[in-house]
């Protein structure tokens, strides 16, 4: 079933990669060829939001007495990683298309801000995941740590976007630039989501299957060395 | 009641230990007055610039204080296992979180003053708006204190506290870095209105943090 999913998924990015660079015409206020980068961009942000939204959920159902159960802890830190993969992505993608469209690697808008502070809330939540010692310590404290993430991302949004309107007018985004878009690169852009996005389901996937076959492997072995411990130390009688 | 007579007692302790210990007075103001001084050097003490910056630069230094601050606050509870008296003492959660959070509030208060002092003297930076100023120096302040108490507490007791509450905390607070750096400079600059929406945000993100605090901390303060 997985393997029968993962090759729709590299079918799907094919599809995606042929229309994108053959197919979909290039443009001219979009720095020409630059503009099919469009075609990666979009659709890494997308799945970078997603994840997140995937692991706030999954931290409250930890969380949630009624609903816990180790596998959200381990979907919350899967999708995580993924985020954070695509988040990074999305901003190298974005500096790649920035540079010959806008003149400029960074931006200040609101927008790039707050993705690149969602990037660091993020990897200090995975870096969080990895000091943690038990499960269920890191489980608590993980959960905790992604909805308090969650909720501070608008405010930075907000915060950030204000920050902008009130000092330098007419950030690059306004509507009267946007590109009016061509039927098949309309198209194309929905695929290359909808590609994504299974490859973040297939990611996610696997990554669950690791993690818990990491944890299988480490309560086997602390197991299995208290069991040595054991046959291996005399057994003291206590003094009368 | 008790909840907020129980705040006291922790923030007092905490406070209690500092001026006994002297560590926020001989180590985290020197270092703040310090980070005034190293900008200077930055800008090439280029007083227009200076100036110009004070209010962001100001803040800067506040925020890598907090740091310490925090490091600080929870660094005095590994001691003795002193985490391990608060658990037991009976206490609410919400209230130890809030009577520590009191407590860093509290010295931030006071380091920002004395900072304060050391950039209208450095930066050459004329005093106006002092209400402006107050409001959001005070909101700000709650803000930080709160977010980096929750953080405090969340990496408590793990091998790299202190490595991975900077970087818990300072995305975090970006909303109070812009906040209160726009605030403060509209208050230099003599339009204090247009500081009104800023201070609202901080007071919102002060109220988000305690409430998030107040909630968290004690399933929090179980574990480490």
């Amino acid at each position: 079933m997985k393997r029968l999913f993962a090759a729709a998924t590299l079918v799907t990015l094919g599809v995606t990669a042929v229309f994108a660079l053959w197919v979909t015409p290039e443009r001219e206020n979009q720095g020409f060829q630059a503009v099919r980068l469009l075609y990666l961009h979009v659709p890494t942000a997308w799945v970078a939001y997603l994840a997140f939204g995937v692991t706030a959920l999954t931290s409250l159902l930890w969380l949630i007495p009624r609903t816990r159960d180790a596998a959200w802890d381990l979907i919350a830190g899967a999708s995580a990683e993924v985020g954070v993969v695509f988040t990074g992505l999305t901003l190298v993608v974005g500096s790649l298309w920035g540079k010959p469209t806008w003149g400029t690697w960074w931006e200040w808008d609101a927008r790039l801000t707050t993705t690149a502070i969602l990037f660091f809330l993020y990897l200090g939540y995975l870096a969080l995941r990895r000091t943690a010692a038990t499960a269920d310590e890191r489980g608590k404290r993980c959960a905790i740590a992604a909805l308090i993430a969650f909720v501070d991302v608008p405010i930075s949004y907000l915060s950030v976007t204000w920050w902008q309107t009130l000092h330098q007018q007419g950030t690059v985004f306004n509507p009267q630039n946007k590109v009016l878009i061509d039927g098949s690169m309309a198209f194309t852009l929905v695929l290359a989501v909808v590609a994504f996005t299974m490859l973040y389901a297939y990611l996610v996937m696997e990554r669950f299957e690791l993690a818990r076959l990491e944890e299988g492997r480490e309560a086997r072995e602390l197991a299995q060395a208290i069991a040595e411990r054991i046959a291996a130390e005399p057994v003291e009688v206590a003094p009368a | 009641m008790t909840f907020l007579r129980d705040a006291l007692l922790v923030a007092g302790k905490d406070l209690r230990i500092e001026r006994r210990s002297r560590v926020a007075l001989q180590q985290i103001v020197p270092f703040g007055a310090i980070v005034v001084m190293l900008f200077a050097f930055a800008l090439d003490s280029d007083r227009t610039l200076l100036h110009e910056a004070a209010p962001g630069l100001f803040w800067a230094a506040i925020l890598l204080a907090v740091l310490l601050a925090v490091g600080r606050s929870f660094s005095i509870e590994e001691a003795n296992r002193a985490r391990d008296g608060l658990r037991l003492s009976g206490l609410d959660g919400g209230s130890i979180f809030l009577g520590k959070a009191a407590a860093i509030a509290v010295q931030l208060f006071l380091l920002e003053i004395i900072v304060g002092i050391a950039v209208v003297v450095l930066y050459d930076v004329s005093v106006r708006g002092v209400l402006v100023l107050l409001c959001s120096g005070v909101a700000a302040t709650v803000g930080l204190a709160a977010t980096a108490t929750v953080y405090g507490v969340l990496a408590g007791g793990l091998r790299a506290r202190e490595t991975l509450v900077p970087l818990l905390v300072l995305p975090a607070v970006t909303p109070v870095m812009l906040g209160a750096t726009r605030s403060f400079e509209a208050a230099l600059n003599g339009a204090p209105s247009d500081a009104w929406p800023w201070i609202q945000l901080l007071v919102a993100f002060a109220i988000l943090a305690v409430t998030a605090g107040t909630v968290a901390f004690g399933p929090l303060l179980e574990e480490g």
